[in-house]
C-alpha cells in the first residue's frame, strides 16, 4: 500500500467535540516519534470542545517549523464528519488523501431549520477540487457494531494507518500505551476494521478499474476489425 | 528521554526539574495544565488557589523563606494577581520566583487578546519567551536561575500556541532535590516591608537590576543567531520565530528567549549586517518599539497584523503586500473559502445543568422586551461555561467582562436607576474566586436585584479543576469544603434559596419569586456537571406521540435532534436529565425500553 514514504508530512484531522480528535492526534504524534520523526501537534482548544468543531494538525517530518498546517499543505484529511471534511478543505494540498466518516451530526441551527447541512454532493464537488483520492467510510456505524460508538476515532486511524509509513505492530503497540485496558481489545478491533475497510474499498476500485480495462481491451479488439465481425 | 510534551506538560516537568517547592495558580485557558501536571509530584506543593492574586502572594511567601516558587495564570489572570506582582517586583526574591502567564492571541478563549509582555515593563523585571516544547522545559529552569542571580521574579510568557502545541522534549532522567534543607523565615524589613521609606531605597535597584540584564542578554546563551541572506534580518520571539522561519527560509534571524529587558548590542551588531531589518511578532510592537527606541531603521507593524493570532498564511500573506517576499509559487488566502458552512457554535453539553436555569430566564414573562433590545430582565453574566448563555437559543446573557463583573455592574445598574429587573448569574468558581467581595458589597450598599450562584460543583471550563466550594485539592486528596449557603448567609444575605436545576417548575417558580422580593436575594442553583457526574439512567427516545412542536430543541440539547421528518434523541449523547422530558406537551419523550 506505502507506494511512497514520504519523509515530512501534514496530516488534518477534524471533527466535533468529543469524537476525540485530539486522542486521535495524540496517537499519530506517538506513532510518529517512536518511528523516529520530529513531530509538532496542535489542536482546537478552549471553548470549541463543547460540541464545537474540532481540529488536530499534525506535522510530522524533521526540524518541524510551526505547529500548525498552513493553507494549501495537508498531505492527509481525516474528517469524523462529513460537514467537518468540507469545513477545513482549503487546508488540503492538491493530490492528498481525504478520508472521511460517513456520517452527519447536524449542528444545532440545522436542527432549528436556521441553516441547511451540505447534500452529499456539494460535499463531493468540494472535496474533488482537491482530490480524486476519497475515500468515505461508514466508521461510526462500523464502530457501532464493534460495540461502543465512542471508538470511531480508532476505526479512521486505522484507515489512515494504510496510507502512513509506520508498521501496523509500531501502531498497536502504541494504542496499547494510550488506552485503558478495559477498552484496549475494541480499540484493535476498530484499528483492523478501519484498515480492512480502505483493503476492501481498494480492491472494489481495482476490480473495477481491472473491467474497465478489460471493457477497453474488448472495444479496442472489435475496433481493429480483427475478430470475427 | 524523548517524549512529546504539551508546552503545558514541558513547563511543569522544566519546573519540577528546577526544584520548585511552591506551585499555586487558579485555572484558566491556556494555562491550567500546568499547575495540574505539577501536582503529580508529590514532593511538591501545589495548589489550586481561590484567584490568580492569592496563587502570586502564596509563590511569594515561599520564595522569601528562600525556596523556588511559581504561580501560573492565563494573561487576565495576571491583571487580578497584578498588585502582587508588582509587589514582589519590588521585594525581589531570595528563592527563584518565577510567574507564568499564558496569553491568548486570537482569543481561543478569553474576553481580551492583552499582550502581557508590556506587564514586563511595568513591572521591571525580567521576560523570558520560549517557543516550543523543548523550549518551556528549558527556560523555566534559566529563568529561575536568572531571578536567584538578579533578585527578581521573572515573567515567562507563553501563548495559547505554544501551552498547547505538543512538541518532542528532551528531558534529563534525574530526578530534582526538592525539600533537602529546613528552610527558615530571616527578618529584612529593608527589603520585605515596603512602607515608602524602604521602598524608596528598593526602585533604584530595580532600575540598576534591568540595566545590569540589559548586558546579561548581550551574552545569554538562549538568543541565538541563525546567519542568512543580508538582505533581510529577522528579530523575533516566541512562536513567530517559528512561523517566520517557514516564511523567510533564506533571511537572517536573531531569536531573543530574554524580550524584556532587550540586549541592545547583540541588537545593534545584527542590525548592521542586513540591508533591511524586520521585527516579526503576535500583537503588539513590542520589540519593534524599542529596538526603534534605539534609534535603528525597522519595520514590522506596518504590515504584519496587530490584533488575532499569527499563522505562516497571515504572515506570508503580509510579506507579499510588504514587498519583503517576491515571487512565491502561489498565493493562498489567508481567509477561509468555506464561511457559508453552518457554523458550529460550543453549545451545553448534553445534561448540562446550566440548561435549566438559562431556558428558565430565556423564557420568564420578565425577560420580554416591549421595547426591542431592551429586555424587561437585564441578565448581567461572567466566566465559565455558562457565558454560552448568550448563544442562541437562549439568548440570555446581557454583559460578561471579566470574572466577578457581573454582581457588581448589577449593583451599578440599579443605582443608575433602570426600571428593568435585573439579575446577576455566576458560576461557583467563579463566585469563589470574585463574586464573594462584590455580594458583601451589595449587602453593605443596601442594594437589592437577584444573584444566582449556578453550583456545578466544579471549575468547568477549564476542565473539571476543584475549588474551594467542591472540597477537593489539586492532588485530588481532600480539602475542607466551603459551603455556598454558609458564605452567602455569612456575609449578610437574608433572602436565599437552592433549587435543582433539573426541575424546571421549582426554577421557574423560585426564580419568579426572588425576582418579585424587594430585597436581594440570592439562588444556588445546584446539579453536578455532566461531564463529570456519573448519573446512568437509560437515555431517552421520542415516541409516536411527537407533533414535532419543537419545544424541546429550546433547549439547545445537542442530543436532540431534528432532520425533514422527525425529532430524535442520539442515544450515544443523552444522559437524561430529562429536561426535554418535562418540557414536552405530548408526553412523548420517555426513557429507551418504555
Amino acid at each position: 500500500m506505502n507506494e511512497f514514504i514520504p519523509s515530512k508530512f501534514n496530516v488534518l484531522i477534524t471533527g466535533v467535540g468529543g469524537q476525540g480528535v485530539v486522542l486521535a492526534g495524540d496517537i499519530i504524534g506517538e506513532i510518529a516519534l517512536a518511528t523516529g520523526f520530529d513531530v509538532k501537534k496542535s489542536d482546537t482548544i478552549g471553548m470549541a470542545q463543547r460540541g464545537g468543531s474540532v481540529v488536530a494538525h499534525i506535522r510530522i517530518g524533521h526540524d518541524i517549523g510551526s505547529p500548525t498546517i498552513s493553507r494549501g499543505e495537508a498531505d492527509y484529511l481525516v474528517a469524523f464528519e462529513k460537514l467537518e471534511a468540507v469545513r477545513w478543505a482549503d487546508y488540503l494540498k492538491q493530490g492528498a488523501i481525504i478520508l472521511y466518516n460517513d456520517q452527519a451530526i447536524p449542528p444545532l441551527s440545522v436542527s432549528r431549520g436556521e441553516t441547511t447541512y451540505p447534500s452529499d454532493e456539494r460535499i463531493m464537488i468540494t472535496l474533488s477540487q482537491y482530490s480524486t483520492d476519497i475515500f468515505s467510510l461508514p466508521a461510526g456505524l462500523l464502530a457501532s457494531e464493534i460495540g461502543n460508538v465512542k471508538i470511531l476515532n480508532t476505526v479512521m486511524l486505522g484507515a489512515l494507518s494504510m496510507f502512513l509509513p509506520f508498521s501496523p505492530e509500531g501502531w498497536k503497540k502504541v494504542l496499547a500505551d494510550r488506552i485503558p485496558q478495559k477498552l484496549l481489545s475494541k480499540n484493535l478491533d476498530a484499528f483492523d476494521t478501519g484498515r480492512k475497510q480502505i483493503m476492501k474499498i481498494m480492491t472494489e476500485l481495482a476490480d473495477e478499474q481491472e473491467k474497465l480495462a478489460f471493457t477497453e481491451a474488448l472495444e479496442h479488439h472489435y475496433d481493429d476489425g480483427c475478430g470475427c465481425g | 528521554m524523548k517524549k512529546i510534551l504539551s508546552g503545558n506538560e514541558a513547563l511543569a516537568l522544566g519546573a519540577y526539574h528546577a526544584g520548585v517547592k511552591v506551585a499555586a495558580a487558579y485555572p484558566g485557558t491556556p494555562s491550567t495544565e500546568i499547575l495540574e501536571n505539577i501536582a503529580c509530584y508529590p514532593a511538591v506543593h501545589a495548589e489550586w488557589s481561590t484567584n490568580e492574586k492569592v496563587a502570586m502572594e502564596v509563590a511569594m511567601g515561599a520564595c522569601y523563606v528562600g525556596v523556588r516558587a511559581m504561580a501560573s495564570m492565563k494573561h487576565v489572570g495576571l491583571n487580578v494577581a497584578s498588585d502582587a506582582f508588582l509587589a514582589s517586583a519590588g521585594t525581589g526574591v531570595r528563592g527563584g520566583l518565577v510567574v507564568i502567564s499564558a496569553d491568548d492571541p486570537g482569543m481561543h478563549s478569553s474576553q481580551n487578546e492583552q499582550d502581557n509582555r508590556l506587564f514586563a515593563r511595568l513591572a521591571e523585571v525580567p521576560l523570558v519567551e520560549p517557543a516550543d516544547s523543548q523550549e518551556c522545559y528549558q527556560y523555566v529552569q534559566i529563568a529561575f536561575q536568572i531571578s536567584e542571580q538578579f533578585d527578581t521574579p521573572v515573567l515567562l510568557r507563553t501563548t495559547t500556541r505554544i501551552s498547547h502545541s505538543k512538541s518532542v522534549v528532551s528531558a534529563n532522567d534525574s530526578e530534582p532535590e526538592i525539600g533537602l534543607h529546613q528552610p527558615v523565615f530571616a527578618a529584612e524589613p529593608e527589603k520585605l516591608v515596603m512602607l515608602p521609606q524602604y521602598a524608596r531605597k528598593r526602585h533604584p535597584i530595580a532600575k540598576e537590576r534591568i540595566a545590569r540584564l540589559i548586558k546579561y542578554g548581550d551574552i545569554f546563551l538562549y538568543n541565538i543567531e541563525i546567519s542568512g541572506d543580508a538582505a533581510l534580518g529577522i528579530i523575533c520571539s516566541g512562536i513567530a520565530f517559528h512561523y517566520a522561519r517557514e516564511v523567510f527560509p533564506d533571511a537572517g534571524f536573531l531569536k531573543l528567549a530574554i524580550t524584556y529587558p532587550l540586549p541592545e548590542n547583540l541588537i545593534r551588531e545584527f542590525a548592521s549586517k542586513y540591508k533591511k531589518l524586520i521585527v516579526v511578532e503576535e500583537l503588539e510592537p513590542f520589540i519593534e518599539e524599542r529596538i526603534r527606541a534605539m534609534g535603528i531603521c525597522v519595520n514590522g507593524k506596518e504590515h504584519i497584523p496587530v490584533t488575532g493570532e499569527l499563522n505562516t498564511d497571515i504572515l506570508r500573506e503580509s510579506a507579499l503586500k510588504a514587498g519583503w517576499l517576491v515571487d512565491y509559487r502561489k498565493v493562498i488566502s489567508s481567509t477561509s473559502s468555506n464561511q457559508s458552512l453552518p457554523a458550529r457554535p460550543p453549545l451545553f453539553c448534553p445534561g448540562c445543568p446550566h440548561t435549566g436555569v438559562f431556558f428558565t430566564l430565556c423564557t420568564l414573562a420578565a425577560r420580554k422586551s416591549e421595547i426591542p433590545g431592551k429586555p424587561g430582565l437585564v441578565i448581567t453574566g461572567d466566566i465559565g461555561c455558562y457565558t454560552l448563555g448568550a448563544y442562541p437559543p437562549f439568548s440570555a446573557m446581557d454583559t460578561c467582562g471579566c470574572m466577578g463583573a457581573g454582581i457588581g455592574q448589577a449593583q451599578g445598574m440599579g443605582w443608575a436607576g433602570i426600571k428593568q429587573k435585573i439579575v446577576a448569574v455566576i458560576g461557583d468558581s467563579t463566585f469563589m474566586h470574585s463574586g464573594i467581595t462584590s455580594l458583601a458589597n451589595a449587602v453593605y450598599n443596601n442594594s437589592n436585584g437577584t444573584v444566582i450562584v449556578l453550583d456545578n460543583g466544579t471549575t468547568a471550563m477549564t476542565g473539571h479543576q476543584p475549588h474551594p466550594a467542591s472540597g477537593v485539592l489539586a492532588n485530588g486528596r481532600k480539602g475542607q469544603k466551603i459551603e455556598l449557603e454558609a458564605v452567602v448567609k455569612g456575609i449578610g444575605v437574608k433572602n436565599s434559596f437552592v433549587v435543582d436545576a433539573f426541575d424546571l417548575k421549582g426554577l421557574r417558580t423560585i426564580l419568579r419569586n426572588a425576582l418579585d422580593s424587594p430585597e436581594l436575594s440570592v439562588v444556588i442553583v445546584r446539579g453536578d456537571c455532566a461531564a463529570v457526574s456519573k448519573r446512568t439512567g437509560k437515555s431517552l427516545r421520542v415516541n409516536e406521540a411527537c407533533d414535532g412542536c419543537g419545544l424541546c430543541l429550546r433547549l439547545g440539547c445537542q442530543a436532540l435532534q431534528k432532520n425533514a421528518v422527525s425529532i430524535g434523541i442520539d442515544a450515544t449523547q443523552c444522559i437524561s436529565c430529562a429536561l426535554c422530558q418535562q418540557l414536552c406537551p405530548k408526553k412523548a419523550i420517555v426513557p429507551v425500553g418504555e
